[in-house]
């Protein structure tokens, strides 16, 4: 960032349209400066400049322009990008969508400034994510493991319990062995204000309150503001994991909202628009984002990020879901279907992913720190549901007469391995063994033949005779 | 005279400079106060634009933008192998020494070590004649690659006059002196430079016709890939695309190998760099990441940057081939690349073509994949050497006919075409057997014949005839449920599972499934075309299906692939046999006729 002329006033507003105001008579406004723009009444709001040259510079105002004239407003370009002030006086406190205190507490002491974009890790000094996490849940720990370090979003439709999933998996959260407690940042981007205060009630009665910080901005915020609070929250994540070697889990909801306020501003700026009017830069600025989890080599601390995204119309080819899923690594699918039939955590399998269990997996079972058929055994759950799901449509047709014996037990097992495998209380936390014992319950329910994906050896040590 | 001018505007990787009447179309530029990396994109006028490779955030009207005269060059030389590169070839372990675990802009960087010496050993005597693409001596880069010393392919005919002992070099460091006809001296060190956008020339192009060997089941005998081909795997995410190409770029019996990642993910690359120094080469028994090169432009890194990345990487691909090496690469993902262009595009209000991206979206994959080939080399000694070029495509919404996937079938011989359901239920890699295609499988049977078995193809179509029959099948099972059909029939779908389970389903992350060795495909191939071959016999002869079903070589032949190593083809032969005897037994067992 050049140094010349900061805080230099300008007044002469051009153009005011949607989020977007367009000083003129500017020489020298950086790209991407901060702007605090004065309205006639003296209140100021603070802006950032997309555009820059010719004279003109073509600003984003966060908290919108409703109430601006083009006559009485003044912009003063501060000379800086956007920074967020930064210490370990962070914890425990509630913040606005752009990193204000909202908790009648005062700002806390910074300790440091950093620019809320970011810059990107280095690939090459980025370690590895292979310390598995026990969530409790036994669908994401035996099937999705998830990794200190990973960027695993949860797909969601409107009115499904994600923030219920979410909430439990920051309560729950532990590296086996380690019994080391994440630190949650949260940021809340245009939810209402009923699922944040679900959070804060969840993070202060777990006690987890202490080790948390908040970022809100509610649905009657304003939306442009969406655009920098998962960037804010980011920026303190990076923070308390890298400089303050801290294990941090940050949950983010909801990108749809985020995704729109950046549709928003195309628009304004009249760019060509790529799928369903999103800009065609989505998923570059997406990953600006998303990439900001992982761990670096010779740090402590890692970032572990879970992004919460509801389907519009429970569609996963819609762009959001879509970019996402070609940047994250994997996805929880909640699905309809198992919702309606009352099973909690609703989440669908067959389109779950977790991109890092198997290399983490392969990893850790050579160091003996996992169970040596975590692996197998969750393809071969997978597989087995897959096939459970593919001759439940098919006995739909020609009815249950119509299928022969092991067919029979894959709809049984289907029918198991949902109830009992899947379904678990909100407060049920189970261990890795808890998951194991009763996967191994559900499998047997087959013959050991159809257990193609597991080795001979596991399915002698683990197999119950009795359930066949 | 390089141009000397002034930023006037500035939006996102997009500058417009005034003053830059003399700029050269894609000239290289210093951008700005702390020299940011830019080229030039557009010229009007005196108003040169500039597409910037670093972040842009801070910069402003006023600063000064100066043309380097050159265009986007590689540095080619030894000291690639191993390295991971930025788009733009800056090693990104020398960044990180520089400037820490985050990128920051501005940081320089050679893309080769300037100061390290070579054991150069000379090929070439004084008097000797060369032309452009010559050797004229080796270093031995990695104990697996044998570095071929080049003449810069512009060079004309000339005449060795000096050259120096075997003996430690530097980089830049003066091994050849020769002159031309009209006595014009050259200088040759053991490294060129040469611009990413221009195809290095070759003498002559060749056939594909040799099979580039991936021990990937469904690829190698089902959708196979001819060294110096092109291919693409399109799918929507989470179908495998990235593991499907790890493999390829772990296994593949290529001498250098290149791994693109053009807008993905950080930790895949980590992985890389984590998984490849202990994987061994099985053709070599050396670590792969001694022949292994990595560009790294991942998702959230400057987005122009990922526009130059592919070109970087091929370029270095070509100089690895004009060595008379075999070269793979791999980029992951082309539609990132897309996306680069059409951001650019966007920014420079170019009319767009379909869905926003730009016109020349077709001609510049064209382009791309062009580059590929297996090809005669100039220069002396005579040499072939080839490049195979294999992108993965991101349709959005995992649909084919979005314009980047559309435009990519057209110019690519071979198509991995993966499957969302088969990755739902696990069946990885999730190649669709139905809708991928090869057009090599014709012209790489011959080595098949000759390396492995001459019925290789007569198998492979029999193998292939199942799996399409069962799915033709399925659309009956679908409507009347499987006992409608008749047992021929019913054995078909039995078979077909078993295929697809025991052969085209393979496990990256085993250590003995990983990799599927040639012999070992046609052994399993043959395997299980056999068993459907005796088990027709046996129904025929009036064993029920039931008895074929209950076989106890079931199983064991499904395992094979993980419980019988490459080397123990033995115990597949073994496998045949317990099948032919069970087969006997349960023929000749006397009917009893019960259910």
């Amino acid at each position: 960032m050049s140094k010349s002329s900061p805080g230099l006033e300008y007044s002469k507003v051009a153009e005011i349209r949607g989020p977007l105001l367009v000083v003129d008579g500017v020489d020298k406004a950086a790209f991407d400066e901060l702007v605090e723009i004065e309205d006639g009444s003296g209140s100021r709001r603070l802006a950032r400049v997309l555009e820059t040259g010719f004279g003109k510079a073509v600003v984003q105002v966060f908290e919108g322009t409703s109430g601006l004239s083009v006559s009485g407003t003044r912009a003063r370009f501060l000379g800086r990008t956007m920074e967020l002030p930064v210490s370990d006086q962070l914890l425990g406190r509630v913040f606005d969508g752009l990193g204000r205190p909202m908790d009648g507490l005062p700002e806390p002491v910074a300790k440091k400034f950093l620019d809320v974009n970011g810059s990107p890790i280095n690939p090459e000094r980025r370690e590895y994510p292979t310390d598995l996490i026990q969530t409790g849940v036994s669908v994401i720990d035996g099937m999705l493991t998830l990794v200190r370090g990973q960027k695993l979003p949860i797909f969601s439709g409107a009115g499904m319990p994600h923030n219920m999933l979410a909430a439990q998996i920051a309560r729950q959260a532990t590296v086996v062995g380690e019994g080391e407690e994440f630190a949650v940042v949260f940021a809340a981007v245009g939810v209402s204000h009923g699922e944040a205060t679900f959070f804060q009630r969840t993070l202060a009665e777990s006690g987890a309150i202490r080790r948390s910080i908040l970022y809100l901005n509610l649905a009657d915020d304003p939306a442009i503001e969406r655009i920098i609070t998962p960037r804010v929250a980011l920026t303190a994540a990076e923070y308390l994991a890298f400089e303050l070697d801290m294990h941090v889990l940050v949950i983010i909801t909801d990108i749809t909202n985020y995704a729109e306020a950046l549709r928003e501003i195309s628009a304004a700026r009249e760019e060509v628009p790529g799928r369903k009017g999103f800009p065609g830069y989505l998923y570059t600025d997406l990953a600006t984002n998303y990439e900001r989890a992982g761990r670096i080599k010779g740090k402590k601390g890692s970032i572990t990020q879970m992004p919460i995204l509801s389907m519009p119309s429970d569609d996963v080819t819609h762009p959001i879901p879509d970019l996402t899923g070609y940047i994250t690594e994997g996805q929880i699918f909640l699905g309809r279907e198992l919702f309606r039939k009352g099973i909690y955590p609703s989440v669908y399998v067959l389109s779950s992913l977790s991109r890092l269990m198997g290399p983490a997996l392969g990893y850790v079972i050579k160091q003996g720190k996992a169970r040596p058929d975590h692996h197998q055994v969750g393809n071969q759950l997978y597989n087995a549901y897959a096939r459970s799901i593919e001759l439940r449509a098919l006995a739909e047709i020609v009815g249950k007469s119509g299928l022969t014996g092991s067919d029979l037990k894959y709809l049984q097992f289907g029918d198991a391995f949902e109830q009992k495998f899947l379904n678990q209380g909100y407060e049920e936390n189970r261990t890795f063994d808890d998951t194991h014992r009763i996967a191994w319950e559900v499998l047997s329910i087959l013959p050991e033949g159809e257990l193609t994906n597991i080795k001979e050896e596991f399915i002698k040590q683990n197999y119950v005779k009795t359930a066949s | 005279m390089p141009a000397k001018g002034k930023i006037e505007w500035i939006s996102g990787p997009a500058v417009k400079a005034s003053g830059m009447a003399s700029a050269k179309m894609y000239e290289v530029t210093q951008v700005g106060e702390e020299k940011l990396v830019g080229e030039v994109i557009k010229l009007t006028g005196d108003i040169a634009f500039v597409q910037v490779y670093e972040s842009t955030s801070g910069l402003r009207p006023g600063e000064p933008v100066v043309g380097t005269g050159q265009p986007l060059s590689t540095t080619l030389g030894p000291g690639m192998i191993g390295t991971i590169y930025d788009g733009l070839q800056r090693p990104l372990d020398v960044i990180a020494k520089k400037a820490g675990a985050f990128i920051t802009r501005g940081a320089t960087a050679d893309s080769i070590p300037f100061d390290r010496a070579w054991d150069f050993v000379p090929t070439v005597k004084k008097g000797d004649d060369l032309e452009g693409g010559s050797v004229i001596g080796t270093v031995q880069e990695t104990p697996l690659i044998e570095h071929r010393i080049l003449v810069p392919p512009t060079v004309p005919k000339i005449k060795v006059k000096d050259v120096v002992g075997a003996g430690k070099y530097k980089i830049s460091e003066t091994v050849v002196v020769a002159e031309d006809k009209a006595g014009k001296k050259y200088d040759l060190m053991l490294h060129h430079k040469w611009p990413v956008r221009t195809p290095r020339p070759i003498r002559e192009r060749l056939d594909p016709e040799i099979p580039l060997m991936t021990g990937q089941r469904v690829l190698d005998s089902f959708f196979p890939m001819a060294k110096g081909g092109t291919g693409a795997i399109p799918g929507a995410f989470g179908t495998g695309k990235t593991v499907t190409l790890h493999s390829v770029a772990k296994w593949a019996d290529a001498k250098v190998v290149f791994h693109i990642g053009c807008g993905e993910r950080g930790n895949e690359m980590t992985e890389v760099l984590v998984e490849f120094p202990e994987l061994i080469d099985p053709q070599s028994g050396r670590p792969l990441m001694e022949r292994t090169i990595l560009i790294a432009n991942v998702s959230n890194m400057p987005v122009a940057a990922r526009e130059a990345s592919i070109y970087t990487g091929v370029t270095m691909a070509e100089y690895y081939r004009d060595m008379g090496y075999d070269t793979v690469l791999v980029a992951d993902s082309t539609s990132r690349w897309a996306e680069a262009l059409r951001e650019i595009s966007g920014r420079l209000e170019e009319m767009p073509a379909e869905e926003g991206y730009p016109s020349y979206l077709a001609s510049r994959l064209a382009e791309f994949y062009e580059r590929a080939g297996r090809a005669d080399i100039l220069g002396s000694p005579v040499r072939t050497g080839s490049i195979t070029l294999i992108g993965a495509v991101s349709p959005a919404g995992g649909d084919f006919t979005e314009p980047v996937t559309s435009q990519t079938i057209r110019f690519v011989r071979t198509f991995w075409s993966l499957d969302a359901r088969l990755a739902y239920s696990r069946h990885y890699p999730s190649i669709n057997w139905m809708s991928s295609y090869s057009g090599y499988v014709e012209s790489v049977g011959k080595w098949w014949k000759e390396r492995v078995d001459s019925e290789w193809a007569s198998l492979r179509a029999e193998a292939y005839g199942i799996l399409q029959r069962e799915d033709a099948l399925k659309e009956i099972v679908r409507l009347l449920g499987p006992e409608a059909l008749p047992d021929e029939e019913k054995l078909i779908l039995d078979v077909a599972r078993m295929i697809q389970i025991g052969f085209l389903q393979q496990n990256a992350y085993d250590d003995t499934d990983a990799y599927c060795s040639p012999q070992k495909q046609f052994k399993m191939m043959k395997m299980f075309v056999q068993f459907h071959q005796e088990a027709l016999k046996s129904l025929r002869n009036g064993t029920p299906l039931s008895k074929i079903r209950g076989m106890q070589v079931v199983a064991p032949m499904l395992r094979s692939k993980f419980a019988i190593k490459n080397e123990e083809l033995d115990k597949l032969d073994g496998l045949v046999k317990q099948m032919s005897d069970e087969f006997a037994s349960i023929s000749a067992a006397p009917e009893a006729k019960a259910a």
